[in-house]
């Protein structure tokens, strides 16, 4: 792509993602929101992520897609630590102990 | 007393968003080495995270311009991968949907995973919390975030290809959303939307970049919804 067509891709993406992100906040603004969808949206953190991160634990891209038994390991030990201690920064840390253990054992360092 | 609390909450988000740090960093810094890798300018790469600020696509979106996929493609792929946000707006509505308009609109702009998740875990913990607290608090969680985004865009773009492959920060995301998970599992309904949510988002990997995984959220909202239901 030329630098123009890029600078077009940049802003309109800008401008796109802005309108996802103010579409409810903006557009709804104080009118009351159903009970079931109030209920739904409770699971919206819970239901993206997981999705969001599963297919990327089980074939990295970093891998050409291969499963990784590094990653894998790195995977789950965040999630059981996060389970845990119920905090974020000890789960990432130990999640990279992890995976840096586990590249090392593999001979991928 | 107002101003009071208003600052206290500003400096509690602030203090919540920290952590979040330790991701935005490598995670800002990967996007400036790719994007520089991929042919773009320095500008191009500071473009990206000033104005679309949102990891996840714009790698998406920088993958699409490798490609040479051509604009709508481009366009449809990285704004799918977005779509998510439109689930957090709505999720935010009974939190700050009173606030007034220009503060609605910088909200938005500064609504990522990361604001979103810390913001959302406070409001509900502390459900005294009052509307102008909870905008203070948001802001507070942005104020370390987005400056360290754009900054560590630059450092990246800057340092390029010197990052070794061997420091795995193509892990560095998918170990911080796990990591922040966790912790929110906190209820059977919970586990069994996170559990659907994994399941259906890998059974659809194939469809167009972001369609499986709005399709996977909407089931794990249900699942979420009728496993609460049973319990009580």
């Amino acid at each position: 792509m030329t630098d123009a067509v890029i600078w077009t891709v940049i802003l309109a993406l800008g401008v796109g993602t802005f309108l996802i992100r103010f579409s409810f906040l903006g557009l709804i603004g104080t009118r009351p929101m159903p009970p079931l969808v109030l209920r739904l949206l409770r699971y919206t953190p819970v239901a993206v992520l997981p999705g969001l991160v599963a297919p990327l634990v089980v074939w990295p891209a970093a891998t050409g897609g291969t499963l990784d038994p590094a990653r894998l390991c790195a995977a789950a030990v965040a999630l059981v630590v996060g389970l845990w201690t119920r905090s974020v920064i000890p789960a990432v840390l130990a999640g990279f102990a992890t995976l840096y253990l586990g590249l090392w054992l593999t001979g991928a360092f | 007393m107002a101003l009071a609390t208003g600052k206290s909450a500003y400096l509690q988000g602030v203090r919540d968003g920290m952590p979040f740090l330790l991701v935005a960093v490598p995670f800002a810094a990967l996007f400036g080495v790719s994007a520089v890798e991929a042919g773009l300018s320095i500008g191009q790469a500071m473009g990206f995270s000033v104005l679309v600020i949102a990891g996840a696509s714009q790698f998406a979106a920088l993958q699409m311009i490798v490609d040479n996929a051509g604009v709508a493609l481009t366009l449809l792929a990285a704004l799918a991968v977005n779509l998510r946000m439109a689930m957090y707006s709505a999720s935010l509505v009974p939190y700050l949907g009173e606030a007034p308009l220009w503060k609605r609109a910088c909200v938005s702009y500064l609504l990522f995973d990361q604001s979103y998740v810390a913001a959302v875990a406070r409001y509900e913990a502390d459900g005294t919390m009052r509307l102008r607290d909870r905008v203070a608090f948001f802001f507070g969680v942005a104020t370390p975030i987005a400056p360290t985004w754009v900054l560590a865009t630059l450092a990246g773009a800057l340092l390029g290809a010197r990052i070794p492959d061997a420091a795995a920060l193509d892990f560095a995301l998918p170990i911080t959303f796990i990591a922040m998970v966790g912790p929110m599992l906190r209820t059977l309904a919970h586990v069994a939307a996170a559990l659907v949510s994994v399941v259906v988002g890998l059974a659809l990997v194939g469809l167009p970049s972001g369609t499986g995984l709005l399709i996977a959220a909407a089931c794990a909202m249900a699942a979420g919804v009728i496993v609460e239901g049973k319990q009580t």
